[in-house]
């Protein structure tokens, strides 16, 4: 039967809508970590800097947007987003897996990196400390060592990096993050189909750069709470 | 027999469009109830399969490669040539018509070579238009080079890599058919017979490489487009499965074989580095534009390049021919190769090797001009060889290259077997005794794109052919004689592997049948050539079973004619008491040691007819008429 | 020299394979890789067994004819080189080699190193063409194409069809493959009037031939015995929704 070809019917759609659910995800990290950086300002009226970043996400669009409706749009996108990424990823690693049945008795990279070649297991890590995040700061259903207080951002944040072996699963994970993030930014762009010989040697500088910026930022946290840096 | 030729009548440039005119045409409803066979899918075949199939023919292409992509003309290198004057240096139709049959030493059919030259604007307007990638100049319009000895720049080119782009386009253009569903590509199977019904070609048997099946396939009309026979020398530049088979079964059939002894010998090809060479490699001849041959003064100087004088160094095409230096054609630059390493000039161990250096045209140009026009050569060079051409001579030796003969064909290409046409390489039409630089490309596109659609309709439309099908019994004839010569390779079983007869064989031709021959030599040759064919079917090992792929059991089947297709080009050489083109009787050189033709006596086509195996072949002869173009010794000087 | 090999053996398409060992003791280092191969189905021949099937055909690197992988390698360890121009000079005495045939769903092994790879020219059967019969075509002049534009082009149409992108891809992708011809094609005047379709056809025939997606490792641009980019690949996404937005196909 002839249909139309439908932009997500083929392995390049698939990509497409990796990419551009990557474009949002990378925004909401880069924004993320951005906002996170607060916990280094000073206090002022008696509250941390990040408890007060915390409360104007939560009235942000006001009076247009009731109080918190803005952080319930925006994690509607982010879950749409993270789903449809994994959803594409699973679909085209189930094809690339019956794409060679017989693998080779031995294998030499070339251009292909670590980052490239565990994008889906950086991805199940990712998802896996996504949900214990999640579970940890957001609702405070898991909370080994401190007792969670909803809204208090500097004290849950403090208080929650004070236990190590989270802690080092924040490391952890920030790693695996900036892989993700290497060959995911360079491969976005290439699926997108952003290239010109003028800045195509960029991309992949584009790419460490935000690997970088974010582990480092974000490694940052846990590592000024256990230091007594932050506290 | 008589050959006719039937050479249109009127005045030279006339005779194509007023045969184009009296040619009778196919009802275009009509079309798609003939079937055609094409063999072979290079550009003849290729371009011939498309064109006829956008007629409305139904098409069936056959080729023994995994893809019709692969066919041997894909490794051309230097270019095509087009009677466009794009460069307003004076070409014209008349021009190159005119130095092609020169070129070809006065042995080419002048009505076949004017039409070659009147179609070559057509093919690269034709090319154009299917993307090929042609080199361009910066303001947008192609790009010429001067080729081969020619004084006027008519070659288009696409990097190194020309006979590749033109045949991609033909490639592509019969991928189109093929998806469209009239043209059926059948890759992987080699024609093993042809089968005649009632005094016509009708039809095919192939050999399923995969599967070993035999098969039967009919047809209106066949077109072989199956190459040279050069690798009868073993070693040659063509690929390593290029044979004769298709045309030599053919000859076995009745269809008459052209002017076998006209070879080409490539003067610049990498030399041999030992026994193991299996085959040899060309360096385009495009080379010779900005390199200087040259051997040491002195007979045994084994310095390095580096080390020996300018005072001692000979630069001998110069020397000898100060008009055309390092661009005199092919037979003389090889030629001359020969004469300097016989006289103990080889720069290489073993004795056959001189010198192409780039030394000059480095400083003259600045490596990176040179880099943009032959990079992508020197690094096949430095790859095959280890040594860096930038920084030391190449070293060359002139290899079999290309076959001017082949299966005798009318000015409508089709052979003495009424409906089997014969297309590119394969025939033996448009090149005399020797090729120009470039001129290969343009006959197989000739042939298949401007000549064969025409013509093909002429013959379907003036033939009484009546239904066949593949019950008939000459083919169930024909597939048992396929099946008993393959059962005999695989029942012999005995010591020696078909390599091993096959390098004998190239030893024997290239040594008494290369580039220059003699009586004597071609009378040994005469004599060896059947004693190892006999000791062949007696000795030679074939393993494994038809019913799968048979590498080797490919091999021998072409082995096997080769063994016998040699003599035939040995009686043709033996033959001409002449030198002419790429043909050098030592007998027949002028006091300077060049080539002597004999004019009076040899101005005709020998066709040879097949009388059986170990048989000498009946000679026909075509005789030439030139009516345009004067008869002149070539020089070169 | 002297080498150890381990070849794969596989009598047919259905049959099972193995690695068979041989060993070769004189390999000169001028012979090409096929060379040495051939001395072995020699030596093989002489021992009552069959020698070892694999294509090739001009042996100058450009009918695309052969390709195997050596040591993880496809085509062999040399950058921008064919396995037919691959020499033994590369290989040192005592190395060890696996030799083994493309591996792809898409290209079945037919024997020993042998595959099938007929699937792309499927790919270019739906598509890489421009759509002009033989005859009325304008003078090859009337279009000026800029030179740049003339060689973006030809980097792109030097693809020989190996199949090597596909061997070295991780996901066994024919993304570099089709990328090239719809490069060559789209950016030439003459085939930009079928850019839009052409790019969908061909894709939606790749997906259809059981190839892998492109994730963008990067590995058929280093394994590419021409050199041919992966941009073309990031063209050819681009291209591709261009189509699909502007001239939606029905298959």
């Amino acid at each position: 039967m002839r249909r139309v070809l439908t932009l997500y019917s083929t392995t390049i759609g698939k990509k497409v809508v990796m990419a551009v659910t990557g474009i949002l995800l990378v925004g909401f990290v880069l924004g993320h970590m951005i906002g996170n950086l607060k916990l280094y300002l000073p206090a002022h009226d008696g509250m941390a800097a990040i408890d007060h970043y915390g409360e104007g996400l939560r009235s942000f669009g006001a009076p247009f947007l009731a109080h918190g409706q803005f952080l319930w749009i925006a994690r509607s996108v982010l879950i749409l987003a993270v789903g449809l990424h994994i959803w594409s990823a699973i679909s085209l690693k189930v094809r690339s897996n019956a794409a060679r049945p017989i693998a080779y008795k031995r294998v030499a990279y070339e251009d292909s990196t670590l980052a490239s070649r565990t994008m889906i297991w950086g991805g199940v890590l990712l998802l896996a400390f996504i949900v214990f995040h999640l579970l940890h700061f957001t609702t405070g259903t898991i909370t080994p060592g401190f007792d969670f207080e909803h809204g208090a951002v500097f004290a849950n944040v403090t208080g929650g990096f004070s236990n190590v072996g989270v802690a080092i699963f924040y490391i952890v994970a920030m790693v695996a993050l900036a892989m993700h993030l290497y060959h995911g930014v360079w491969s976005m762009l290439q699926t997108l189909g952003a290239n010109h010989p003028r800045y195509n040697s960029w991309r992949k500088k584009l790419a460490l750069a935000i690997a970088i910026i974010v582990a480092v930022a974000n490694i940052s946290f846990p590592v000024a709470v256990l230091t007594g840096l932050v506290g | 027999m008589e050959l006719d030729a039937k050479i249109p009548e009127g005045p030279i440039a006339e005779k194509w469009d007023q045969h184009r005119f009296e040619m009778k045409l196919v009802n275009p409803a009509n079309k798609r109830k003939h079937e055609v066979i094409v063999v072979g899918s290079g550009l003849a075949g290729a371009s011939a399969a498309a064109s006829m199939a956008e007629l409305g023919y139904d098409v069936k292409c056959f080729c023994f490669q995994d893809s019709p992509r692969r066919a041997h003309s894909i490794a051309a290198q230097g270019g095509i040539n087009a009677a466009k004057n794009y460069q307003n240096d004076g070409d014209s139709v008349f021009r190159l018509f005119y130095d092609t049959v020169k070129g070809g030493d006065f042995r080419s059919r002048e009505a076949n070579v004017h039409r070659l030259a009147q179609v070559s604007v057509n093919i690269i307007d034709q090319c154009v238009a299917q993307g090929v990638p042609f080199a361009r100049e910066y303001g947008g319009l192609l790009s010429n080079r001067s080729f081969g000895g020619a004084q006027v720049s008519r070659t288009f080119y696409a990097r190194g890599q020309t006979g590749q782009q033109l045949l991609l386009g033909a490639y592509q253009a019969l991928q189109r058919q093929i998806g469209a569903g009239k043209v059926k590509m059948v890759p992987r199977s080699e024609l093993l017979e042809i089968v005649i019904i009632e005094g016509a070609a009708r039809g095919i048997v192939v050999r399923d490489l995969v599967t070993g099946e035999i098969s039967s396939h009919c047809a209106d009309a066949v077109c072989l487009a199956t190459g040279g026979y050069a690798n009868v020398f073993y070693l040659s530049t063509n690929a390593m499965n290029s044979n004769v088979t298709a045309t030599y079964r053919a000859y076995k059939k009745g269809a008459f074989f052209a002017n076998p002894c006209y070879t080409q010998i490539h003067p610049t090809c990498i030399p041999v580095s030992g026994d193991h060479q299996s085959k040899l490699t060309l360096m385009s001849e495009s080379l010779r534009n900005d390199g200087r041959v040259w051997v040491p003064k002195n007979a045994g100087d084994t310095r390095p390049p580096d080390r020996i004088p300018e005072s001692e160094r000979d630069y001998y095409l110069e020397r000898k021919y100060p008009s055309f230096g390092n661009l005199v054609p092919r037979d003389i630059a090889s030629r001359n190769a020969k004469e300097v390493c016989d006289a103990g000039h080889s720069v290489v161990p073993g004795g056959h090797g001189v010198y192409l250096d780039f030394a000059d045209a480095i400083g003259r140009l600045g490596q990176k001009t040179i880099e943009e026009r032959y990079g992508n050569l020197f690094e096949m060079y430095e790859r095959i060889t280890g040594d860096n051409p930038y920084r030391t001579p190449m070293k060359i030796y002139p290899a079999p290259h290309y076959t001017m003969g082949g299966l005798w064909v009318d000015y409508n290409l089709m052979s003495t077997i009424p409906g089997l046409h014969v297309l590119g390489e394969a025939n033996f039409s448009d090149h005399g005794a020797n090729r120009l630089g470039a001129s290969a490309l343009m006959q197989g596109l000739a042939d298949g794109y401007f000549v064969i659609p025409y013509t093909i309709g002429h013959y379907l439309a003036t033939s009484k052919l009546e239904k066949v099908d593949t019950g008939h019994a000459a083919f169930r004839d024909a597939e048992r004689e396929v099946r008993e010569k393959t059962d005999r390779l695989l029942e012999i079983r005995g010591r020696r592997t078909v390599d091993d007869f096959h390098r004998e064989l190239g030893r024997i031709m290239w040594n008494n049948c290369g580039m220059s021959r003699n009586k004597a030599g071609l009378e040994k040759a005469l004599e060896e050539i059947p004693r190892l064919r006999e000791e062949f079917w007696k000795d030679v090992r074939v393993l494994g079973a038809s019913e799968s792929i048979n590498q080797s059991l490919e091999k021998a089947g072409r082995v096997a004619d080769f063994l016998e297709f040699g003599e035939i080009l040995c009686h043709d050489a033996l033959d001409r008491e002449e030198s002419c083109g790429a043909h050098f009787r030592e007998e027949h050189q002028t006091e300077e040691g060049e080539a002597l033709r004999h004019d009076e006596d040899y101005t005709y086509v020998s066709a040879w007819e097949y009388k059986g195996v170990g048989n000498a072949p009946a000679l026909h002869k075509e005789h030439l008429e030139f009516e345009n173009v004067h008869l002149a010794t070539r020089s070169y000087k | 020299m002297k080498l150890k090999l381990h070849i794969w053996r596989q009598t047919s398409q259905d049959a099972p394979g193995a690695f068979a060992d041989y060993e070769l003791d004189d390999v000169s280092p001028d012979m090409s890789f096929l060379e040495m191969l051939d001395v072995l189905n020699e030596r093989l021949i002489l021992d009552e067994q069959e020698p070892v099937v694999f294509d090739n055909d001009c042996r100058e690197g450009i009918c695309g004819a052969c390709g195997m992988v050596i040591n993880g390698h496809p085509h062999g360890p040399q950058k921008l080189t064919t396995t037919c121009q691959l020499h033994m000079r590369k290989f040192r005495d005592g190395d060890e080699l696996w030799i083994e045939p493309w591996r792809a769903k898409a290209f079945p092994v037919l024997r020993d190193l042998m595959v099938d790879r007929s699937a792309l020219d499927r790919i270019i059967e739906v598509g890489g063409y421009v759509s002009v019969n033989t005859g009325g075509v304008p003078d090859a002049n009337a279009i000026p194409i800029g030179k740049g534009v003339a060689d973006l082009s030809m980097d792109a149409a030097a693809c020989i069809g190996c199949g090597a992108c596909v061997a070295a891809c991780p996901n066994a992708s024919a993304s570099l493959f089709t990328a090239a011809k719809i490069t060559h094609l789209g950016v030439l005047p003459q085939g930009e009037i079928e850019r839009n379709t052409r790019v969908q056809e061909m894709v939606a025939q790749m997906d259809e031939e059981a190839f892998g997606h492109c994730t963008n490792h990067g590995e058929c641009d280093a394994a590419c015995p021409k050199g041919i980019s992966v941009d073309f690949i990031a063209r050819m996404n681009r291209d591709f929704v261009r189509g699909v937005t502007r001239e939606p196909i029905t298959r």
